[in-house]
Parts: structure tokens; sequence; C-alpha cells
């Protein structure tokens, strides 16, 4: 039996979906060490704490909440020494975080300060004696290593969509602690969060991901990608290199080797060929769907369900299907 | 300026993997290498503040086996001005390990500026420039996509998940360099041969036992062969049905 440490990742007064799988995660972690506790950390600025019970819900038996009006922007500084100082005084077997912009930042920073390692990208984890066993994507997904973690704690990033996030009701007692440092003192700030469009849901978190290629042949195009988006209304939209180098999309919208990895319920790809490059961000997607002119692409090879035919009659037409189905559900 | 750039040889990723023999590593056989590319714009961006502050020095610091050197005169020749070389067989996995051994020879040389690339795509962990940075105890900031310098202090732009972050930072510090940030320049011929004459020390890498290691390495399970359902807009009718009854994904 061994307790087991979730870093609950927020922006603003708002718990990430990424952050309740972190907590799913450390619960499943617990259970399989036999029946230890999952104590959250819940950092943010005032408004955060109403968000303790929410993190109980998903299994936390205490959640750590520090409110500080100097964290309405994440602060790396801050957040690695708390979350260090609390992992350190609380003899964890490990500790989770996200794999998302923040965790990435994050993660590193807390293991080091504990002379531990890391392993960032997990796919699934077992114990096994005094080892971790993780699954961790290589090679741009190309090959899969088992990597045995023999610290303690063992320090795991999740990757986004792997584990869906559980309502398993613990005690969720709220343990009130102050910032390790005084957020003013912080050497780096973030001075500014800018939200990209409101309310748009993120790529690594959304169900269904549309994504457009070349093969949309300009920028404004993308409105059939977005209007097939808002047909399943739990879809964000995605781009490859081409197009984010092109400056048709934010290069935060890429989706490949050097940008962003999805792997959604169900990815449409609208007007893409298939490079290496894309298919390395999307190809543990569960059900793919190609739609492009040219029969021999190789998106098609990867592609569950593909339709040979021009994108600017297919994606309509798909569009006006899906809003119908939607309707009768 | 003094400016620190930590660069890894990496395999082109555009290839079917084989595992090795000894069922941890990959098969290195047929395999191209070169500079990992977000260590190359990291190379850039360096270039470009020495071309901005005069008497400014780059020097490019690689870990590894002697063919690493390589990939450092590469840097070179793109116009960094020196290079070290911490010689070790293999890469390990353990970013930690990695950050260890070369915040050891980055704590002496009193760099104003240690850059990354943000990750690799071999291993595929990121982990090791916000390692080195809190093992050195520098300010930090990760995967930026833009970077402005004036007066001893910095603004980066990082992109979060459907955000920005703005963020101010003083120098020293230890920055990780995103896609977007720039893209990298060409060695010219005349980068080249002058590369050839520029400073290149080896020393060993102090690597510390790993606490962390590969138990095996696989293939992940092909996907099913890919089905065309049918052409133009007919075939959506049969596509969503599909999408209802097989994938149960609407």
């Amino acid at each position: 039996m061994a307790n087991v440490f979730a870093f609950v990742e927020t922006r603003g007064t708002d718990v990430r979906k990424v952050g309740l799988e972190a907590v799913t995660a450390a619960r499943m972690l617990a259970e399989k060490s036999g029946g230890g506790e999952v104590h959250a950390l819940l950092l943010g600025p005032p408004g955060i704490a109403a968000k303790a019970a929410q993190v109980g819900q998903y299994g936390a038996d205490t959640v750590i909440v520090v409110e500080h009006a100097g964290l309405a922007n994440y602060s790396p500084e801050v957040a690695t020494a708390t979350a260090a100082d609390r992992i350190k005084s609380g003899d964890y077997r490990a500790a989770v975080f996200s794999t998302s912009a923040q965790g990435r930042d994050l993660a590193p920073r807390v293991a080091a300060r504990l002379g531990v390692s890391v392993v960032t990208d997990v796919l699934s984890f077992e114990i096994e004696g005094d080892s971790i066993v993780v699954r961790h994507p290589m090679n741009i997904g190309k090959v899969i290593a088992t990597i045995a973690i023999g610290a303690k704690p063992a320090i795991i990033a999740m990757r986004p969509n792997v584990i869906a996030p559980v309502q398993n009701a613990k005690a969720g007692r709220v343990e009130n602690a102050q910032p390790s440092i005084d957020p003013a003192t912080a050497r780096v700030k973030v001075i500014e969060t800018r939200q990209g469009g409101g309310g748009k849901l993120d790529l690594a978190e959304a169900p269904v991901v549309i994504a457009g290629g070349r093969g949309l042949k300009a920028a404004e195009n993308f409105k059939l990608v977005e209007d097939l988006a808002s047909a399943f209304g739990n879809a964000a939209v995605g781009a490859t290199r081409a197009v984010t180098d092109d400056g048709w999309r934010p290069h935060s919208d890429q989706i490949g080797q050097t940008g962003r990895l999805v792997s959604p319920e169900l990815y449409i790809a609208v007007g893409i060929s298939g490079a290496v490059q894309h298919l390395a961000g999307m190809r543990t997607s569960k059900t793919i769907v190609a739609v492009n002119k040219d029969k021999d692409a190789p998106i098609f090879k990867v592609a569950d369900y593909g339709i040979v035919g021009d994108v600017f009659e297919v994606i309509p037409a798909l569009t006006a299907a899906v809003r119908e189905a939607k309707k009768h559900h | 300026m003094k400016i620190a750039v930590c660069v890894k040889r990496v395999p082109d990723m555009d290839v079917r993997f084989r595992i090795g023999a000894d069922n941890v590593s990959v098969d290195e056989a047929g395999l191209k290498f070169d500079i990992n590319d977000f260590d190359a714009w990291a190379v850039e961006a360096a270039l470009k503040l020495k071309d901005k502050n005069a008497g400014s020095e780059v020097t490019v610091i690689s870990l590894g086996p002697d063919v690493v050197q390589e990939t450092i005169r590469k840097a070179l020749s793109m116009g960094a001005d020196r290079g070290i070389h911490l010689k070790a067989e293999k890469v390990p996995f353990d970013g930690l390990a990695i950050a260890k051994a070369l915040s050891a020879e980055l704590k002496t040389g009193g760099y104003d500026l240690i850059l990354f690339g943000k990750m690799s795509p071999d291993s595929s962990n990121g982990v090791v420039g916000p390692m080195a940075a809190e093992l050195l105890g520098l300010p930090c900031v990760t995967a930026i996509s833009s970077l402005e310098i004036a007066d001893g202090k910095g603004t980066a732009k990082r992109e979060l998940e459907g955000a920005q972050e703005i963020v101010e930072f003083p120098l020293p510090a230890v920055l990780t360099v995103d896609e977007g940030l720039n893209a990298a320049r060409l060695p010219s011929l005349k980068g080249i041969m002058a590369a050839k004459k520029k400073p290149l020390e080896a020393k060993p890498a102090q690597l510390a036992e790993p606490q962390v290691t590969v138990r095996k390495l696989e293939l992940p399970p092909e996907r099913k062969a890919g089905r065309v359902v049918g052409e133009g807009a007919a075939a959506v009718p049969e596509l969503v049905r599909l999408l209802q009854t097989e994938a149960k994904v609407l």
C-alpha cells in the first residue's frame, strides 16, 4: 500500500480535463499498489478552491488547495517549488503529471529538484515489485518502449486522452496550503495568457479532430473544416505542417512529428496526403477517415474509411449528413 | 553574449524502424542521422542573437559517441564558434543522467543563455532542457515560439493548447525551442570549410547510473489496411452508416 501524488492542471479557475485524467491515473496506481491514498495538488487564483469537490469526485482522498492572487497565470517556479516540497514531505510511491504544454514544463523541473528521473507521454503503467513499468512511444510513435522506473517517487506524465477520467468519489478532504515561494519573487513570470478562440476545444482533448491540408487550396476554405467540426459539436480543428508553414493556421494547430500529437476517437483528414511527418501526430487515433481526390495518397493506407473525391463536394455533404445524424440522437 | 546550444544527433524518422538484436535499441543499419530539427532551430536562434550582438560567442555541446562530432561540425558550419563533445558510448534514455552530465559542463562556461531543442524525436521524452535548468538553478522557459532579448532581460511566447503565454525572464537563462521560432539556415560552402578549423574539445561525459531503463522496444501493431468506401459525395451516406454502426463514433 502506498500513497500517490497527482498534479491537477488548471487554467485560470478551471480544472483541465488532463488534470482529472492525472487524478484518475493516480487512483489506478494507488489501487494497484494495494489501496493507498491519492493526494492531489490544486494550484490557482482565488476561486480555484471551489473546484476541490470536483477533484474529490475523481478519486482524490486529499485535495491540497493553494489559492493565491499571484497565480492567475501559470508560474513555473511556484508550481515547481510547491509540488516538489509536497512530494518530498509525503513519502509517495509515484507522482502523476500530464503531458500537456504545462506538464511538459513542470514535471521535469519537479523531478530534477527531487533528484529523480521522469518519463513523459506515458501510455500505460503497471507496478512490478520495486519498479513502475510504463509504456512510452519513441521515434515519433513508430517504436513503443517498455521502461522500468526504479526511482522513488516514480515521476510520470500521462499522455492526454489515454485514460478517461473516471468518477470514483473519495473523501476529497480539503487541506489549504500556501505556495512554497511568493509568486511575486519568481524570476520567470507569465505576464499574460492569451486565449485562442473562445470555448474552442483543445486538439489533445477533443474526442473528434478534423484536420485540413493543402487540398483545401486556401486559408479561407478552412471554413469547410470548421463547419464540419461544428456539426459534430465535440470536435477540434487541426492542420498539417504545410498549412501552418504557409500561415493559413497558427503553428499551435499543427498535428505531426514537430507539432501536436492527437489520438481522438475519430480523426477526419480533409485534403491531406498523409506525409510521414503528419501521420506521426495522428496514427494512434481510434478511427481515421480520409477524404482526398488522389486515390493513391498515402493517407488512404492508414484510413479506416476513405472517400476518393473533391473535398469541396464531399465535406459539405458530410457536414449536412452529420448534422442530420446528430438531430436524431 | 556567451551562448551555449545543446544538440543531439538523431536518426531520420522517415523510415520503417527495426528493433536491434538486444531488443532495447533500434537497429541503426541503414539509418541516416542528422542534427535534431528542434536543436537546429535553437542553433539558428543563437546565431541570430550573435548577429545582433557583436562579440558574442556560440558554443555547441553534444553528448554521445564519436560520431556526434559530425553533428557539432554541422552546427559550426552554420556559424557557431566552438564545440564541446562529451564522450559517452551511447546516449542513455534517462533524461536526468543526461541533464547532470550537460549541466556539469554548462556550469563552468559562464553562459548568458543556454538553448536546447524542446525535445528529440528518438527518445521523445523532452525533459533534458528544464532538468538542466533546475540543476543549474537558472530561470527557464520551455517550448518558446518567439524570443526578444534586450538589456539583460528576455520576453518569449509559448504555445499552449488553445492559448499562448507571454513570459518574461532575466538572464542568464535556459530556453527550449519549439517550431515556429525560426527556420534554420543551411551551412554555406564557406561555412563548411571554416568549420573544419574551429575548435572542438572532447572530454568524457560524467554520466550517472540511470534510474530508468528501457526493458524492451516493440513495433506498434499495424493499423488494419484502409478501405475506400466510395467516390465523391455519393459515398457520404455509406460513410455515415459505417461511422454509426461499425466504428460507433457518430
